[in-house]
């Protein structure tokens, strides 16, 4: 198992090793609390890892792709739209073309599993204090000069060891921790759409919710399929201009905002995230144009955090952001109108906190990665002046 | 002759001397970056239509005499007898020498149909084990272990022979290695038990690059080269042979042009390759990329095809290697002469 600790929340977290995945996700039924999680596995050699694990066992027809002339086809899962010839790849590296059929390599391929507080995520306003059963396999279909976690998502699934785990066996590790949630998250799971969609269906028989932390570059058709399936959406918006998009992640901007705009429109509950790196997309106007764009087409009740920049990857040459710059961030946006504007990755900020946008009392207290207080009522309002507070607050 | 192949190979063991290398030992680098490449490059090609006699296979013994000449003729040596073991023996310690470790990058995606031939990499180790290199310390390799096998390689770990193994065997370095636009981890096999790289690609049409072959052939050396196919890999190609880890050991590149497809690539597509029985053989890669890609747009005009350029995919990446960024050669053709053995 591979993947990487946090220092904050990011989608990079402390995965389980080996052995305790096994125990966790295929055989044990104690719960698996936080302090029996390892520290970052080292991996068997990749002799052997390729020797364990059966290709035709994660192997299965892509769903989203269409044929074309000469054993080629195209790839409909994500805006690039890969025309992939015969024994070749996508760009994500997980989807492969075998005499012109087209197959996920990743199917039920497992390289990450962790359980992580549903504030990593970070969702805020979704079964605050609850965790979830956080999975991922290889690969991913942008390329961000930032990414913590670039050794499991920028690889082949061949060159990192994984584990076999059925959208059943997924499910049924989730309700053995107590996690009522099972989350995507860690690479980017538009990569592993079948997979996610059968795991998810897989939860909710067995009454098990599921999460996905994206990149939201994605094709609409696919989104609806795929993501129509989660009970909540996490975005991570990694700027507010095409040029760092083709840049920085190389993507695109324009189809992240229609995911955003089609996610609203299916009634999912979404909260995005805005990592700020010095220098690239933490200018005022942009911060502005952000907040605008996401009063105007998501509304003022869609959480947006600002999270702090460390570098890693191919960001080493920049600094981590400094507070004061998140704290710029946010209140530009607060004063565009959005009611729940957070900071991340600084612990103990009090912009972690969640607060009435009508009465300004705090009703939730975050400390880390805990929710440390919950007052919001059953029927989701605030106890101090009944103001409707939008979210998932109880299960 | 040395022979890779299951059939001879235990022949070509048995002339192995004693000795042997420890796969992922560290090899310090022989020679820091290379300088930007001299006013004129040389590419020598040569070609033999009699090479696979009146059937299909290659005849080994005639493919040998074609890499001497080859080689003779890139090295200057014109006036050399192909059968002058001195002068053939001299050209190959300009390459490698009994202090070094030779990683020999071959190309094998293509199945049998269009992978650089065992023949001719068992040519190339006999000739390096003849310039005094140890038959431990010459290292056969691609991406994939089981790729190879599918292209007729026999796997060999250990012992006193020659090595021939995927990077899947041994794994990619843990750091990334970065220039431009390309961030990867590189091959161990190249990193850590090789002093001198030999780039062993072949002659062939990529729908999205335009074609690959020497430069792009090192994408089969790090962990992720699905990331740089786009734009036509234009610049990531030029981009990774920047990696010092690979400038700074390529030291020849021999094209295997024995087989070569002008269309329908990188696939085997038996009806869009032809037997063009020739080799390829320069210094510089660019500049055989540019004449290995000239070859192929000749191929494409006899059998009536647009031009790469006209089907928008022309290889811009050679450019790109050539020019003030990257200078890895030349691209310019009155800066290439073309050598015909």
């Amino acid at each position: 198992m591979k993947g990487k600790s946090a220092t904050a929340e990011c989608p990079a977290c402390t995965p389980i090793d080996r052995r305790s995945f096994l125990m966790c996700a295929l055989a044990s039924g104690a719960a698996l609390g936080a302090g029996e999680l390892a520290a970052p596995a080292v991996a068997v050699p990749l002799a052997s890892c390729a020797e364990s694990q059966s290709d035709a066992q994660f192997t299965f027809e892509a769903r989203f792709y269409e044929k074309l002339a000469n054993r080629k086809i195209r790839c409909k899962l994500c805006p690039r739209e890969c025309i992939v010839g015969d024994k070749e790849r996508g760009y994500c590296g997980v989807r492969e073309n075998r005499g012109g059929v087209y197959y996920t390599l990743v199917h039920s391929r497992v390289c990450a599993a962790h359980i992580d507080p549903i504030e990593k995520k970070p969702l805020f306003h979704y079964l605050p204090g609850t965790t979830a059963f956080s999975i991922a396999t290889a690969g991913c279909n942008v390329n961000c000069k930032f990414c913590q976690n670039w050794d499991i998502s920028q690889s082949r699934p061949e060159e990192i060891p994984a584990e076999y785990v059925s959208p059943h066996q997924a499910a049924a590790a989730a309700l053995q921790n107590n996690c009522p949630t099972i989350a995507y998250t860690y690479s980017e799971p538009v990569v592993f759409a079948e997979y996610l969609m059968d795991t998810a269906d897989a939860g909710h028989a067995a009454g098990v919710r599921s999460i996905v932390v994206s990149n939201g570059y994605i094709q609409h058709d696919s989104l609806v399929e795929a993501y129509g399936k989660m009970d909540a959406v996490k975005i991570d918006l990694k700027a507010f201009t095409e040029s760092y998009y083709t840049k920085v992640v190389t993507g695109q901007l324009k189809p992240v905002l229609e995911t955003l705009v089609t996610l609203r429109k299916m009634g999912k509950w979404t909260e995005i995230v805005y990592l700020v790196v010095p220098t690239l997309n933490d200018d005022d106007a942009e911060f502005r144009g952000l907040a605008q764009w996401v009063k105007a087409n998501l509304g003022p009740d869609v959480p947006l955090h600002f999270t702090q920049f460390h570098p890693e990857y191919l960001l080493k040459n920049l600094p981590i952001t400094p507070v004061p710059t998140l704290e710029r961030a946010k209140a530009i946006a607060d004063a565009e109108g959005l009611h729940y504007v957070y900071i991340g990755n600084v612990p103990g900020h009090p912009a972690q906190n969640t607060y009435c946008p009508q009465c300004r009392k705090m009703l939730v207290e975050r400390v880390g990665f805990t929710a440390s207080q919950l007052l919001i009522r059953k029927d989701s309002t605030c106890p101090f002046c009944r103001h409707k507070i939008p979210g998932i607050w109880h299960a | 002759m040395t022979d890779l192949s299951d059939q001879s190979r235990r022949n070509f063991l048995t002339q192995c001397l004693a000795g042997a290398v420890a796969c992922g030992a560290g090899a310090a680098l022989r020679a820091p970056a290379q300088p930007p490449p001299a006013t004129k490059s040389c590419v020598a090609i040569a070609r033999d239509p009699m090479l696979r006699g009146a059937g299909m296979d290659l005849d080994p013994h005639r493919l040998a005499a074609l890499l001497d000449r080859t080689m003779l003729a890139l090295f200057g040596s014109v006036h050399a007898t192909a059968t002058s073991n001195e002068s053939i023996l001299a050209v190959w310690r300009r390459i490698a020498g009994p202090d070094d470790t030779v990683s020999l990058k071959v190309n094998t995606l293509g199945g049998r149909g269009i992978s650089t031939h065992v023949d001719l990499v068992a040519a190339v180790c006999d000739r390096l084990q003849r310039a005094g290199v140890h038959p431990a310390n010459m290292i056969v390799w691609d991406r994939d272990t089981e790729e190879m096998e599918r292209s007729g390689f026999r796997i060999a770990i250990g012992g006193d022979r020659v090595q021939c193994y995927g990077t899947d065997r041994v794994g990619y370095e843990d750091e990334l290695s970065a220039w431009g636009s390309v961030g990867s981890r590189l091959s161990k096999i190249l990193t850590r038990s090789s002093t001198v790289l030999i780039n062993l690609p072949v002659l062939k049409d990529h729908d999205g690059a335009g074609v690959t072959i020497a430069l792009k052939n090192m994408y089969g050396a790090i962990h992720n080269p699905n990331k740089y196919h786009p734009n036509g890999c234009d610049p990531y190609v030029a981009d990774l042979n920047m990696l010092p880890e690979i400038r700074s050991r390529l030291k020849l590149v021999i094209c295997d042009a024995t087989a070569a497809m002008y269309e329908g690539g990188p696939g085997f597509k038996p009806e869009h390759s032809w037997k063009a029985n020739s080799l390829l053989v320069s210094e510089d890669a660019v500049a055989l990329d540019y004449t290995g890609w000239q070859m192929i747009e000749h191929k494409r005009a006899e059998m009536g095809l647009k031009t790469l350029e006209a089907e928008q995919r022309a290889p811009h990446y050679i450019a790109t290697a050539a020019d003030g960024q990257h200078r890895l050669g030349h691209c310019d053709p009155s800066r290439i002469a073309v050598v015909e053995a």
